[in-house]
């Protein structure tokens, strides 16, 4: 019996070089190890041995066993390899061609500018305030110390709706409504469309957007004006940004300044972005006039503020190298998806 | 305003170069815009003297010309006529340059060697106005004694270096030489020297003799100062002022106009030279004109006048419009032969009126705009009669006409060098801002603790202006940066509001849509492109009283037009399809209110390759990541924008919050977009208050769901909305969700029919649903699809 087991171990072996198909697998294992397979005919067979020899020959029967089933599930397995590599191949892609589109929306490039001016200073602890676009003469002038007679004020540089009524210049009679309604700490931005008498060129348009951000708190000063500016610019244009401050005037800061920034494309040696001086002008800035925080109805004895502003249309030029104004509100849809 | 360097070195020693300078001067305040030398162009020109004239072998037009140009003698060939023997003159040497790029170099003229070119006055860019005595048509001659071989920018003054500055209008004493001077020498660290001014007032008889003033409108006219000149001779003015006074872009007239320029331009102080033999009435009357009072200005305009308007007159008669422009009639001319000169102050608001009224903007009105200092006015004034001295123009009668009710007291603010480094965030010291301001001129008492400010600083009123002048001459950039730190925190975040237009937005872009930008401001003319009639209410516009023109006059009341000029502009520059979505604002007046209702609105438009479900499909998306769920859609027949079968009312709790549809075919012609485009309004003001954005949690089914199809044919007439509806109220508790899955029409189901194929869902949440239970309320729903709207069975 020994013998025979030992055999059909062999043929086994033998055999499962050569199947070719899962059926041919299934014949084997049915042949030898079904209920009417040799090993079982073989295994019936026990009955007629020695008390001696039964445990050694079921012990190597078992082993026998095993080995064939061992066998049987690696020619399986080979086989399905084989039957995946097959597969593979034939279901092979020409992976250059090109991948299905989706469509997507694009954020406007002034959305762009804006969005990221907001997240700066909403992560200092600002928040967003908005105003009315047609907007009280007092607010947009008077309350801005910018009296009669102020040029200004010309009709040149502003539509007007009534002699008491404009369409806003600038963000900041936004600041002048919530220090009216608000008792400090303020710190807030103003982003918002503002218009003046400008024909339409490449550098001018007649609607534009502003964002202008105000402090007013105790005991503010100009440095932390130069601070706040400084870690705005960074953001913005990144970390090796410097800035820098020119005396200017505004009616309604005083001290007030121009705020220059490195040149984000040559890092100041001097470029066209620049026009070769390394700095680039973007924020107008400043300490809040004492007149127009007691115009608010705050105390200038007391608290403090500054101020600043940008031009988002400018921005966004200077950002993504915008040579002409006039694209940003043509929405030419080859323009739109640049961004 | 454009500064010659060497004006400014009359007062103030200036060693750094001009960029080191122009930057210095940048970051104290006073702007430096650019500066050139305007005849930088002109190089390898010197003077040469002719000392062989003969003729060209063969050409009788042309000379052969011997020229020494002290480091050699060269031959010249020119057409010129006025030159010969002896004549002093510019020539351009061989690789030299003139203004405009030209370039000379040596050739030959009809086979003679030419080795350079004589220069007109024209060729060197300049005019008689600045060289009366030049030929205008010939070659430039020099004076006899010019020496030879010297460059002639040297030789002519066309050597000096002209700054431009930006002045902000707070500055108006910075519109002047001194001004500047002032600044550069507290910028420089150097001193600012002002000369006396001393008059020997060699003329007879005294100014009273001459001529009286009155000033009846003290409040336009806080000064009036006048001199009196006689034995005038009118000329040219020296070489030296008319230089200055070009390379400070004035044009050089005669030697007493060229004075008043000049002096304008030193002490920011505007002139006028009246002729005195043309005041009649020799009484100078200072008064606001008559209604309709005309006069004839000196560019030779009959300008007609008004009680707003200050005017200068003789007796009765107008001879001045004041601050802003002299009249022809008293006009300085040849024959003068003696003057009275003008120095006076004029109301800064009333002058800028005035000057815009009359489209008459001079350099004169644009400094009295800003508002200047009366002292200046009589320093000005004796500064112009030393030049008439120096430049022996006439005699300077003695006495002078000073009129004035009262003169401002320099202001008193005080001095709080504590409160003015808290400020700016400084620890600058007393004595640096003592000397600061010392230099500027400004008188501090530091027993009072007090600071009397120059007069001719009006900008000045308190502290923080105080701060400002301490400040820009420590430095902006010496501030140390800070971030206010110990203050109270604040919350940096948005609104409600703010954060829902962010959805919506986030919402369109994740459809695929275009975001744009569009003006706020339109033309009544779209309106009849959008069809409406002649009562909407779309009509009722916000009026701008000075638009730039009819297409930018009204604040929109619809932002369709520019979605659809959007549309039309992409269209028809061949891109085939496109989607956009704009959130703006539309303008609505609001009776007996000042300022009109600014409505948040939300604009989609689509063209190519969509249809009305696109757009509703977009509109349900967006409603539903609003969380608002019972939104219906209903055809509205009755707009005339849109097409009548294909537009719907999107209504949420019996209000309409929007509108969407495909553009009425005429509308789209009229803007010509393609005809099928589809837009979108949704009110977000609206949306603000039905957004839900509290989400809550159901748990997840535990037992199956059981489908059941069903497809029924009705009247074309029946509308989806209508089956739904019944579904939904007939199908009890059970029924879950009903999709519409197929619409046919065709043959098998008749004309004027239309087979509707749902998916009907039913779940119970406590038990799995027996068959008996769904096919009962299957038959309740058939059962009353067929008594309502006569649905079959298919
Ligand atoms: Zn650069």
């Amino acid at each position: 019996m020994k013998q025979q087991l030992q055999n059909i171990l062999h043929q086994v072996t033998k055999q499962a070089k050569d199947v070719k198909s899962l059926q041919d697998i299934e014949k084997l294992r049915v042949k030898f190890l079904g209920k009417k397979g040799e090993l079982t005919g073989v295994l019936r067979g026990m009955g007629a041995l020695s008390k001696e020899e039964r445990p050694i020959i079921g012990k190597l029967a078992n082993e026998v066993r095993e080995s064939i089933e061992t066998l049987i599930k690696q020619a399986n397995e080979k086989l399905l390899s084989i039957e995946k590599n097959i597969q593979f191949k034939k279901e092979k892609l020409d992976v250059t061609m090109p991948g299905k589109t989706y469509e997507i929306g694009k954020k406007h490039p002034l959305t762009l500018v804006i969005e990221e001016v907001e997240n700066v200073f909403l992560g200092l602890g600002y928040q967003i305030a908005e105003g009315p676009e047609i907007e009280l003469v007092h607010y947009n002038f008077e309350a801005l110390n910018i009296h009669e007679g102020h040029p200004a004020r010309d009709e040149q540089d502003t539509f007007y709706i009534q002699p008491d009524v404009l369409l806003r210049t600038q963000t900041s009679p936004v600041q002048i409504r919530v220090m009216e309604n608000t008792q400090p700490p303020i710190k807030i931005i103003c982003p918002g469309r503002v218009y003046r008498s400008d024909a339409v060129d490449a550098t001018h348009s007649p609607v534009f957007h502003q964002i202008e951000g105000l402090v007013v708190d105790k005991g503010i000063t100009m440095g932390d004006l130069r601070g706040t500016l400084e870690v705005f610019a960074k953001s913005m244009f990144g970390e090796n940004t410097n800035i820098r401050f020119r005396p200017h005037h505004f009616p309604f800061t005083e001290p007030s300044a121009e705020v220059d920034v490195s040149c984000w494309n040559c890092n100041g040696e001097g470029c066209k972005v620049c026009k070769g001086e390394g700095w680039v002008e973007i924020l107008g800035a400043g300490m809040v006039h004492p007149k127009v925080l007691r115009n608010c109805g705050i105390d200038p004895e007391i608290y403090s503020g500054f101020a600043f502003g940008l031009g988002v249309e400018r921005t966004a030029m200077g950002r993504f190298g915008i040579d002409d104004l006039r694209l940003l509100y043509e929405n030419d849809v080859r323009f739109l998806q640049q961004f | 305003m454009k500064v010659p360097i060497s004006w400014l070195a009359d007062y103030v020693e200036i060693k750094e170069n001009i960029k080191k300078y122009s930057d210095m001067m940048t970051m104290s305040g006073s702007k430096v815009e650019g500066y050139e030398n305007p005849f930088h162009e002109i190089t390898n020109v010197v003077t040469g003297k002719i000392t062989e004239v003969t003729t060209h072998p063969d050409a009788d037009k042309l000379i052969v010309t011997k020229v020494d140009v002290k480091t050699e003698i060269i031959q010249i060939v020119t057409g010129a006529k006025n030159v010969s023997k002896g004549d002093i003159i510019p020539i351009a040497l061989h690789n030299s340059t003139l203004p405009n790029g030209v370039i000379i170099t040596k050739g030959q003229l009809r086979g003679v060697e030419s080795n350079g070119m004589m220069c007109s006055i024209q060729e060197l860019n300049l005019t008689v106005n600045d060289f009366p005595l030049a030929s205008e048509d010939g070659i430039f001659i020099l004076p006899e004694n010019t020496p030879l071989g010297i460059d002639i920018k040297e030789v002519l003054g066309l050597d000096d270096t002209v700054v431009e500055f930006e002045i902000t209008s707070n500055r108006p004493d910075c519109l002047s030489i001194i001004g500047l001077a002032r600044e550069s020498a507290v910028t420089l660290g150097k001193k600012f020297k002002l000369p006396s001014i001393s008059l020997k007032e060699n003329g007879n008889g005294s100014v009273s003799d001459f001529i009286k003033v009155t000033i009846e409108d003290y409040e336009l006219c806080k000064r009036y100062a006048g001199k009196v000149i006689t034995d005038v001779t009118i000329k040219e003015s020296p070489l030296w002022m008319r230089k200055r006074l070009r390379d400070a872009g004035v044009r050089p007239i005669n030697n007493i106009v060229d004075i008043t320029n000049y002096v304008m331009l030193e002490y920011g102080q505007p002139m006028h030279a009246f002729d005195l033999d043309y005041l009649q009435e020799k009484h100078i009357i200072i008064r606001r004109a008559k209604e309709d009072e005309i006069i004839h200005t000196l560019d030779d305009q009959k300008r007609t006048l008004n009680s707003r308007n200050l005017i200068i007159a003789d007796g009765d008669k107008a001879i001045a419009v004041a601050g802003v422009m002299g009249g022809a009639n008293s006009e300085v001319n040849n024959d003068t032969t003696s003057i009275l000169f003008e120095s006076a102050n004029f109301d800064g608001v009333s002058v800028r009126l005035t000057a815009k009224q009359l489209g008459l903007r001079t350099e004169s009105s644009s400094r009295f705009e800003k508002g200047l200092d009366p002292y200046n006015a009589e320093s000005a004034l004796l500064r112009a009669c030393e030049l008439v001295e120096q430049l022996g123009a006439g005699k300077v009668v003695p006495g002078i006409i000073d009129c004035y009710k009262e003169l401002p007291d320099k202001k008193i603010v005080p001095f709080r060098p504590k409160k003015m480094n808290e400020f700016l965030g400084t620890s600058i010291d007393d004595k640096t801002m003592v000397d600061i301001l010392t230099s500027l001129e400004f008188e501090v008492n530091m027993e009072k603790m007090e600071i009397a400010v120059p007069t001719f600083r009006s900008d000045v009123e308190a502290w923080a202006d105080i701060s400002e002048e301490v400040v820009r001459f420590y430095g902006y950039n010496n501030i140390k940066a800070s971030l206010q730190s110990g203050n109270r925190a604040t919350q940096g975040i948005k609104t409600y509001e703010q954060r829902i237009r962010d959805t919506i937005r986030d919402t369109m872009l994740s459809m695929g849509l275009m975001e744009i930008y569009t003006y706020s401001f339109t033309s009544r003319k779209v309106f009849d492109k959008l069809l409406l009639p002649t009562d909407s209410p779309l009509r009722k516009t916000v009026v701008i009283t000075n638009p730039l023109g009819e297409d930018f006059s009204i604040m929109r009341t619809t932002t369709i037009p520019e979605m659809l000029q959007v549309i039309s502009h992409n269209y028809n520059r061949r891109i085939s399809k496109a989607s956009f979505f704009e959130t703006s604002h539309t303008y609505h007046p609001i009776e007996g209110e000042k300022l009109p209702n600014e409505k948040n609105v939300l604009t989609i438009g689509l063209y190519g390759d969509s249809d009305f479900y696109s757009i509703k499909g977009m509109v349900k998306t967006l409603v539903e990541i609003l969380g608002i769920n019972n939104v219906r859609y209903t055809l509205d027949n009755d707009n005339p924008s849109y097409h009548p079968g294909r537009c719907a009312h999107v209504i949420v709790n019996e209000e309409i919050i929007g509108t969407i549809g495909e553009i009425h075919p005429d509308v789209a012609n009229n803007f010509e977009t393609p005809k099928r485009s589809y837009i979108g309004e949704l009110d977000i003001d609206k949306l603000y208050k039905l957004t839900n954005v509290l989400k809550s949690y159901n748990g997840l089914p535990k037992y199956p769901e059981v489908d059941r199809d069903l497809a029924m044919v009705v009247d074309e007439t029946v509308v989806t909305y209508d089956i739904e509806q019944v579904i939904k109220s007939s199908g009890g508790d059970l029924l879950q969700y009903v999709t519409l899955f197929d619409v046919y029409r065709g043959e098998q189901v008749g004309e004027n029919k239309k087979s509707m194929a749902y998916s009907l869902s039913f779940r119970a949440d406590d038990r799995t649903l027996t068959d008996d239970e769904v096919n009962k309320a299957v038959a309740e729903i058939l059962l009353k699809l067929d008594s309502e709207l006569g649905a079959i069975l298919r």
